[in-house]
């Protein structure tokens, strides 16, 4: 584990990645408590007031301290990006173990079916999805995870086809174990390490998914301060007070780029081509 | 490329259709709102309601209506708008058009920008314009549609502020006007896309660069402007095809967003205006042609690939 996390900020990228996930996982556990007021308090006379010492962030519309909103809003945005992409994963990542240990005729029809739902636009998929769940933050997550479940499933099929023709999975199946023995308790942990990849890469995405569906007003709904929203709500006012459009926006693309950089360091430091 | 390929190829696209047609039905049918109630009101009588069910055939089983629905939507009739009244699918249709209209014009500007710019970070790998050049395209990927879109909104209407920020005019009706209305929606969709292409072609183009055909060219003592437009640019270029094809379905989803934030009346805000207003017929023609759309988009351009390269083949 500590070899890992050294291979992996060898590269400045990877250092910069980890840094920022954890200062996000600080203000997603404590970002209400470091904020300087509460999300939902308003001030008139602060109405539109630009960033300062009184609100470091500027205010917004409604006088409420920007930074505040940020901070308390993390927990919005981040956690749910974060149990989409697991729930997404793990649904993907059982299909695609089932699919490689099935083989042939039904393995072709489940990737076969799973290229064709793939073919579906990920916004596109979860906008239908969330037009037949409502809307709501609960349901976006929903959406998004089964938007990601096709993705998952291919890249652990690909893996698992290799795992399927090892001698401890013959071995389970000379044992006469179940099928739900074998795909659970002996090939999908042998197809872990590039799920984790992959998964920790699709977090970048489901951050950008789910504010996009609460930008479209589907996803997280007023007064929550979940960073689409506010840039939603923040729009209308942009060339008056682009700091509460500023913020957020950057709140996500620092959140995405985070996720990105460390799923890319986990890829290098986990298939080292030279020091093996 | 051989024929029985292409049948192949061809025969995944109808089934991806049939699925995608599976899923959109599947999806709106458990849509919580009842498609008599919508077209009669809140204040409709139980008579009115059932005889309007009936003629809807909303009393048959699901897999005779799924039946029905499918034959029709192959004709291209996707039934008649909750919201209007009017006939979908002419309607889907025209804001398609406009909607591939940007997503064609932003490719063009894409691939003008973004090869020479992947190419020319290829040359200068490791200099400081290359390091730029990565920076801009990572952040480019890394940030969602509307982000950079309404930064871009913010920033292009201060710099050009004689161009219409939001708003569309039909190239028919004065070409100029539209061009202008198209002009920041299009500038948009090409930087998010130039982020995508500009880092294949400058991956792409370092492989080749290392090629022994290059090596080969360069030893030959071919001038380097015949190397690099001959042999490194024809060969890197290949891949990106298919970059550019994949680009096209994520288009078609990021260009829900661009016609929201720009007002363009194209498919992706007519899905989302159905959406809204849970009108089932518009939701259902808006999804299909949309995945339809991109199911052909991504067949072309399997095709085109394996006519371009004569190395492939697939059995």
């Amino acid at each position: 584990m500590t070899e890992l996390l050294g291979r992996m900020i060898r590269k400045p990228q990877g250092a910069i990645g980890i840094v920022l996930l954890v200062v996000l996982g600080a203000i997603c556990l404590l970002g209400p408590w470091l904020a300087p007021y509460g999300p939902e308090k308003m001030d008139f006379l602060g109405r539109f007031r630009a960033p300062g010492w009184q609100n470091l962030f500027g205010a917004d519309q409604f006088g409420r301290d920007v930074l505040s909103r940020l901070l308390s809003g993390a927990r919005a945005t981040v956690p749910m990006a974060l149990t989409a992409t697991l729930a997404g994963s793990a649904m993907g990542a059982v299909i695609g173990v089932a699919s490689a240990y099935l083989g042939g005729k039904t393995d072709e029809l489940i990737m076969r079916t799973n290229d064709a739902v793939m073919a579906i636009p990920g916004l596109l998929m979860a906008l239908l999805l969330v037009s037949t769940l409502g809307n709501g933050a609960g349901n976006a997550v929903v959406a998004i995870a089964i938007a990601f479940a096709p993705g998952m499933a291919r890249v652990t099929r690909s893996v698992a086809l290799a795992v399927r023709n090892q001698d401890f999975v013959k071995a389970a199946v000379a044992r006469g174990e179940g099928a739900a023995q074998i795909i659970l308790r002996e090939m999908l942990p042998n197809v872990m390490g590039p799920i984790v990849i992959e998964a920790t890469i699709r977090v970048s995405f489901a951050v950008m998914l789910f504010a996009t569906l609460s930008f479209l007003g589907l996803g997280a709904q007023p007064p929550a301060s979940e960073w689409g929203l506010m840039v939603a709500d923040a729009r209308q006012y942009m060339h008056r007070a682009p700091w509460i459009l500023i913020a957020p926006s950057a709140a996500i693309a620092l959140s995405a780029i985070a996720f990105n950089l460390v799923g890319d360091a986990l890829r290098d430091a986990l298939n080292p081509r030279d020091d093996r | 490329m051989s024929l029985a390929w292409l049948l192949r190829r061809l025969l995944l696209m109808v089934y991806t259709v049939v699925i995608v047609s599976v899923l959109v039905f599947a999806i709106t049918q458990a849509l919580p709102a009842d498609a008599a109630q919508t077209l009669l009101g809140e204040n409709a009588s139980p008579e009115a309601l059932a005889a309007v069910r009936t003629r809807l055939g909303l009393d048959d089983p699901v897999w005779l209506q799924f039946a029905h629905w499918v034959t029709r939507a192959a004709t291209g009739n996707f039934g008649v708008s909750m919201r209007t009244g009017l006939p979908v699918a002419p309607e889907m249709l025209t804001a398609l058009s406009r909607s591939l209209l940007l997503a064609a014009s932003a490719l063009v500007v894409t691939l003008v920008i973004a090869v020479p710019l992947g190419i020319f970070a290829a040359l200068r790998q490791g200099r400081a314009a290359d390091t730029m050049t990565s920076i801009i395209a990572y952040l480019g990927v890394s940030l969602p549609e509307f982000v950079t879109a309404t930064a871009l909104a913010l920033l292009l209407t201060d710099i050009l502020p004689w161009l219409p920020a939001t708003g569309y005019v039909s190239p028919l009706e004065d070409s100029g006007l539209a061009l202008r209305h198209l002009a920041l929606p299009i500038l948009t969709v090409s930087v998010i896309l130039i982020a995508h292409v500009m880092r294949m072609m400058r991956s792409e183009t370092l492989d080749v660069l290392q090629s022994d055909y290059v090596r080969a060219a360069r030893l030959k003592g071919l001038p380097e402007r015949t190397v690099l437009v001959r042999h490194v640019m024809r060969n890197a270029l290949l891949p990106v095809i298919t970059i550019v094809a994949l680009d096209v379905g994520y288009l078609l989803g990021g260009i829900i967003v661009i016609e929201e934030i720009f007002a363009i009346p194209g498919i992706g805000r007519a899905l989302m205006i159905a959406i809204t207003t849970r009108d089932l017929p518009s939701i259902q023609a808006g999804a299909m042609i949309m995945a339809v759309t991109y199911a052909i988009t991504n067949t072309l351009a399997d095709v085109v690939y394996a006519l371009l390269d004569r190395r492939i083949r697939y059995d």
